[in-house]
């Protein structure tokens, strides 16, 4: 897909979740936009996925590490095709398998998250069987940055350098807030990028915005360095809607009919710029 | 009873035969391949084999990765580790996402008898009975944890097996089957029912052989399944025999006993008398020196035993 696309297809998912949390009264709205087009990069253009053979054996593994983030991956996973579309309407309703977290009775799903710290161990996991089974899938996982304070990271962080998996992504969506408030007031985080260096990660910070950036960057082949790849997304929680852009509050929060009405302008002035 | 091989032993060689065979399965240690009995293993067959270092939260998450991608992966740690510090990653990434990993939980219970509550694993029954499609088994001896690791092996199902240290005498013949949530009735009787798993079931037999001796026909089922608990078997004991003893290495809390007495109470009230732990940081030492300070041994099944059934209710 040619990077405008990409740009509208962002604009879309945004849209796509912004409705389906007004219309279902759940979700956690800001990690969502700062995540989208992260997700849209990796769906749209970077990785190898069949919306007909959610099993296919040659695709590329993806794992939401920041599982409360769900609502921009199913938003493009129905998008794409691996589930009808109508389905968002359940969002965490009764009875739903699009529950408010991913669920991987859900196709296009591969794991269940939702407690933090865990994704990118699964991810490691993956890796290394690729690698053992000698098959070139690629694996990537996206994780906030307040979970970057769970123990269970570092030990994924050491593991993925010990066993030289250059075939594992991992993306940190940097938005700087967490559910409290700055991360570097909740538990700092800083020097991210040296830490995870010092890990021996092969670390590059990055626009989490620039869909030409993202696509480049991920999109760049294993390079048999040996080194696993960590990009640190610098991102806006709430991305695309003004009064949610950087407040913390928004980390979970359900727009009234009049801020899902500002949002949607919003969104179609920026769609005209991209046009 | 002639002692037989370890738990432990008998499964790395069976495992080993089982890995031989099948390429997708994989064993995972966190610097525990000496406790595990994994060296021979790791030797033979590097390349499948995958050492994680001191960090069981990773273990789980990397075994359910491994999982997901087509391997068979047995997570060999210490129980008291496996059902604490990553339990978690158990819970999500295994049980919850229908992952086909077994940990292999070594030196379950009070093997780690003098080395203090942090190494013992008393509340593993109570905590994984609560997780849905989790098979749960405790073998008795090297014979049935061989028979009962073929039968795991054989369905995609995630499992936790926890045996004990020491090497147990043989309860049963080389070669016999089981299957998995179904007990096994080692003897007949009509006066009472003891029911046991694990290390304890050696010590049941030896009580229900004293018994006899006495004119009680006690029947022993082997509840080597505690998940899923084989209820027709209890509520069958409840129906036949009138009274329910049970015997296990774990605390009276929410363990074999809770279970048993909680299918009795819905389905056949009869009385029921749970030998186990108590609400309490235990006595040190040996798993025997413990067994015997809490009376489960072969003298404290049978003095529970007659005071059941001389209490009248
Ligand atoms: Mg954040």
């Amino acid at each position: 897909m040619e990077i405008q696309e990409l740009r509208k297809k962002a604009i879309a998912i945004r849209r796509d979740l912004l409705a389906m949390i007004h219309k279902c009264k759940a979700g956690h709205t800001g990690g969502a936009l700062s995540s989208t087009d992260i997700l849209v990069a990796l769906y749209y253009s970077v990785m190898k996925v069949d919306p007909g053979n959610p099993h296919w054996a040659e695709r590329d593994y993806f794992v939401m590490s920041k599982g409360h983030s769900v609502e921009g991956l199913i938003c493009i996973l129905a998008d794409l095709g691996f589930f009808d579309k109508a389905e968002l309407d359940t969002f965490c309703r009764y009875g739903t398998r699009l529950i408010g977290h991913p669920n991987n009775k859900v196709p296009g799903i591969e794991m269940n998250t939702g407690a933090l710290g865990h994704g990118l161990s699964v991810a490691v996991g993956m890796a290394k069987g690729l690698k053992m089974a000698g098959r070139p899938n690629r694996v990537f996982a996206v994780m906030g940055d307040g979970e970057q304070a769970e123990g269970s990271i570092w030990e994924a962080a050491m593991a993925g350098a010990h066993y030289r998996l250059d075939n594992l992504t991992g993306v940190i969506d940097r938005n700087r807030l967490q559910i409290s408030g700055d991360t570097e007031e909740v538990m700092g985080l800083e020097p991210l990028a040296g830490r995870w260096r010092a890990f021996g990660w092969d670390v590059h910070e990055i626009d989490g915005h620039d869909l030409a950036v993202l696509v480049d960057n991920l999109g760049a082949k294993p390079d048999g360095s040996g080194k696993p790849r960590l990009f640190i997304a610098e991102t806006v929680k709430g991305k695309g809607v003004r009064e949610m852009e950087n407040v913390a509050k928004w980390h979970h929060g359900v727009p009234d009919d009049a801020l899902l009405a500002s949002a949607m302008r919003q969104l179609a002035g920026e769609e005209g710029r991209t046009a | 009873m002639k002692k037989g091989l370890s738990c432990r032993e008998a499964f790395t060689a069976e495992l080993e035969e089982l890995a031989r065979a099948d390429r997708r399965i994989v064993a995972l240690t966190s610097d525990a391949r000496g406790s595990t009995s994994l060296a021979a293993y790791a030797n033979a067959l590097p390349g499948q084999f995958v050492e994680v270092g001191i960090a069981e939260q990773n273990e789980i998450g990397i075994a359910a990765g491994l999982a997901a991608v087509g391997y068979r992966p047995y997570v060999c740690a210490p129980a008291s580790f496996m059902s604490a510090r990553s339990l978690e990653q158990f819970k999500v990434d295994v049980v919850y996402s229908r992952m086909n990993v077994k940990i292999f939980a070594v030196s379950g219970g009070v093997s780690y008898g003098a080395l203090g509550f942090s190494h013992h694993s008393i509340h593993d029954i109570a905590v994984l009975r609560t997780f849905p499609g989790l098979r749960l088994v405790i073998p008795c001896d090297g014979v049935q944890m061989v028979g009962l690791l073929r039968a795991l092996e054989n369905s995609d199902l995630p499992a936790y097996i926890r045996v004990g240290k020491a090497a147990m005498p043989l309860v049963y013949r080389a070669g016999t089957e089981f299957e998995v949530g179904k007990a096994v009735r080692l003897r007949d009787g009509d006066d009472a029912t003891i029911i046991v798993c694990g290390e304890m079931v050696a010590g049941a037999l030896d009580a229900a052989d004293a018994l006899a001796a006495e004119g009680v026909k006690v029947r022993v089922l082997d509840m080597h399944t505690l998940h899923p608990l084989d209820s027709e078997a209890v509520i069958a004991a409840a129906r036949e025999t009138g009274r329910i003893v049970t015997v296990e290495e774990h605390s009276v809390n929410g363990g074999l006993g809770a279970a048993v007495a909680q299918i009795a109470a819905n389905h056949r009230p009869v009385p029921v008398r749970t030998l186990g732990f108590p609400d309490e940081f235990l006595v040190a030492g040996g798993s025997a020196d413990v067994f015997r300070h809490y009376g489960l041994d072969a003298t404290g099944i049978v003095a529970a035993t007659r005071e059941l059934l001389l209490s009248g209710d």
